[in-house]
């Protein structure tokens, strides 16, 4: 049985805003993290504010400037099912595919999805952790095999949500709505790293809704992929994945965004492999210096240094896929 | 305090005054007398409970009885019509697509919703679709068969299937 607390439903996100004020509130929209969080005391609630009465978090749709809107109510089904979706962003089509089971899918809104609480056994276990307000992340000594070998600094969370790397490497930006009305945000400065607050994972403050993602157009003919490496065959977390997306000329990379899953308490994103790959063509060379700029700074706890491996797989088999399916640069003329 | 809800059961309005912690899954069981949709493990996990809600499969321990007001929801109950047994019931029967029983509701449920929108689904589909659901008796293989068996029934007419029996 989960503890006792009032449920709202507002019609308005004014309504909405203002029924945030009180403290204890908390968002409820598909409900599949926070009943989670409930039910094993992760944080209690006084009172639930329902925002699936509001027709206008729903849905998406292409704007006259090219770029597109995702309702934060949009579930990820919807977002994986989507020709629009699959057409312009194929990467967030994938990312959303891979996140959990079909019903949770259904359920499980993109929303939330970028809001859901950290999966570590400890945060979620009875386990008075530093972010729950304790003095000890367990992790440090403890069982930290799914734990970041990235970004860690007191506290070791890994951010486990599938559609928020791809959000970020899509140069997405959410718009939020607060009690001083509303905000945009890259999704690339959303996150928040443990060494700057530990009682949170993002910038929403208390009474701030998401209200829709805006996506701007990636340049004609970019590829974009999502891969996921879990430890079961399916419905799982990652272990590590990689959201890319590039803009090649022949083989020859223009642009790209390369982040990571997995791995860091915010979805991570990799500058260094950034810039080893700018003007380079994808051949052996190029895959293994990107692959290894990928892993540059990770610090392995006792018995996550796999992950540092993963990463330097995921990156060069990526690669690689895109480099095999492109022909070679033409020479240049001179 | 408690909430009113009017929530839409195999085509039957209930209403009910609810506490807003209920979850859907006692909801239907205990307000609706309707035991065919099970409790599993209560944290979205083994899919037992999966039921469809506006035609969606979605896990009802992790959907408030609240959240549902208003809305379409549809248990294994009310697959059947009389004695004639919905395809997908019979597919399980027919290819002895359960052993104990438990978590068959919640993987007639989801495959419903998959036979929605595929209506000729591979293994590979199949298996992918209903990686929400666990059967502990591993019972993995009849149970792709029995929603294949499923598939091939539903593609055709009503009257064919009829005739064929």
């Amino acid at each position: 049985m989960l503890p006792k607390f009032s449920h709202v439903r507002p019609s308005s996100l004014r309504q909405a805003v203002q029924q945030l004020a009180s403290s204890g509130s908390h968002v409820h929209a598909g409900g599949t993290d926070l009943l989670g969080c409930l039910r094993d005391g992760v944080f209690g609630a006084e009172k639930i504010v329902s925002i699936t009465g509001i027709g206008e978090l729903r849905g998406i749709n292409s704007r006259e400037d090219g770029a597109v809107r995702i309702g934060a109510l949009t579930t990820l089904s919807e977002v994986a099912t989507s020709p629009l979706i699959a057409q312009n962003y194929a990467l967030l089509a994938q990312a959303a595919a891979a996140a959990a089971s079909p019903q949770l899918r259904n359920q499980g809104t993109i929303g939330g999805n970028l809001c859901q609480r950290p999966r570590c056994w400890y945060f979620r276990g009875d386990f008075q952790c530093l972010r729950k307000g304790g003095d000890t992340c367990f992790a440090i000594n403890g069982e930290n095999e799914f734990h970041c070998v990235f970004g860690g600094s007191r506290c070791y969370i890994v951010h486990p949500s599938d559609t928020a790397p791809a959000l970020v490497a899509l140069d997405a930006r959410a718009h939020i709505r607060g009690p001083l009305g509303m905000r945009v945000v890259p999704l690339g400065s959303f996150f928040v790293l443990p060494a700057l607050d530990l009682a949170r994972e993002n910038v929403l403050r208390s009474g701030e809704i998401i209200t829709h993602i805006s996506l701007p157009p990636l340049a004609p003919g970019s590829i974009s992929s999502y891969r996921k490496v879990r430890a079961r065959g399916s419905w799982d977390f990652a272990l590590a994945g990689l959201a890319l997306a590039l803009k090649l000329t022949g083989r020859r990379v223009d642009w790209s965004r390369v982040v990571l899953s997995g791995v860091a308490p915010i979805p991570w994103r990799s500058s260094e492999t950034e810039k080893v790959l700018l003007g380079r063509d994808l051949n052996p060379r190029t895959l293994r210096e990107a692959a290894d700029a990928a892993t540059r700074g990770a610090e392995p706890l006792s018995q996550n240094g796999y992950k540092v491996e993963l990463v330097r797989g995921i990156v060069e088999e990526s690669l690689r896929a895109i480099m095999e399916s492109h022909p070679e640069t033409p020479s240049e003329r001179t | 305090m408690t909430r009113n809800v009017a929530i839409t059961v195999n085509g039957t309005e209930r209403r009910a005054s609810v506490e807003p912690r209920l979850l859907l899954v006692h909801f239907l069981r205990e307000n609706a007398g309707l035991t065919g949709t099970h409790i599993g493990c209560e944290t979205s996990l083994c899919g037992a409970c999966t039921v469809l809600m506006d035609g969606r499969a979605v896990k009802s321990c992790t959907v408030l009885a609240v959240q549902a007001d208003g809305r379409q929801v549809t248990t294994v109950e009310g697959l059947a019509s009389g004695d004639q047994l919905h395809p997908i019931q019979e597919g399980f029967w027919e290819e002895h697509g359960l052993q104990c029983g438990f978590c068959t509701p919640g993987m007639i449920m989801c495959s419903h919703d998959l036979l929605g929108h595929n209506s000729n689904p591979s293994d590979g589909e199949i298996r992918e679709a209903l990686n929400g659901n666990i059967c502990r008796c591993t019972g993995y293989q009849n149970i792709v068969a029995a929603v294949k068996n499923a598939a091939r029934k539903m593609s055709k007419p009503i009257a064919a299937r009829a005739g064929a029996r």
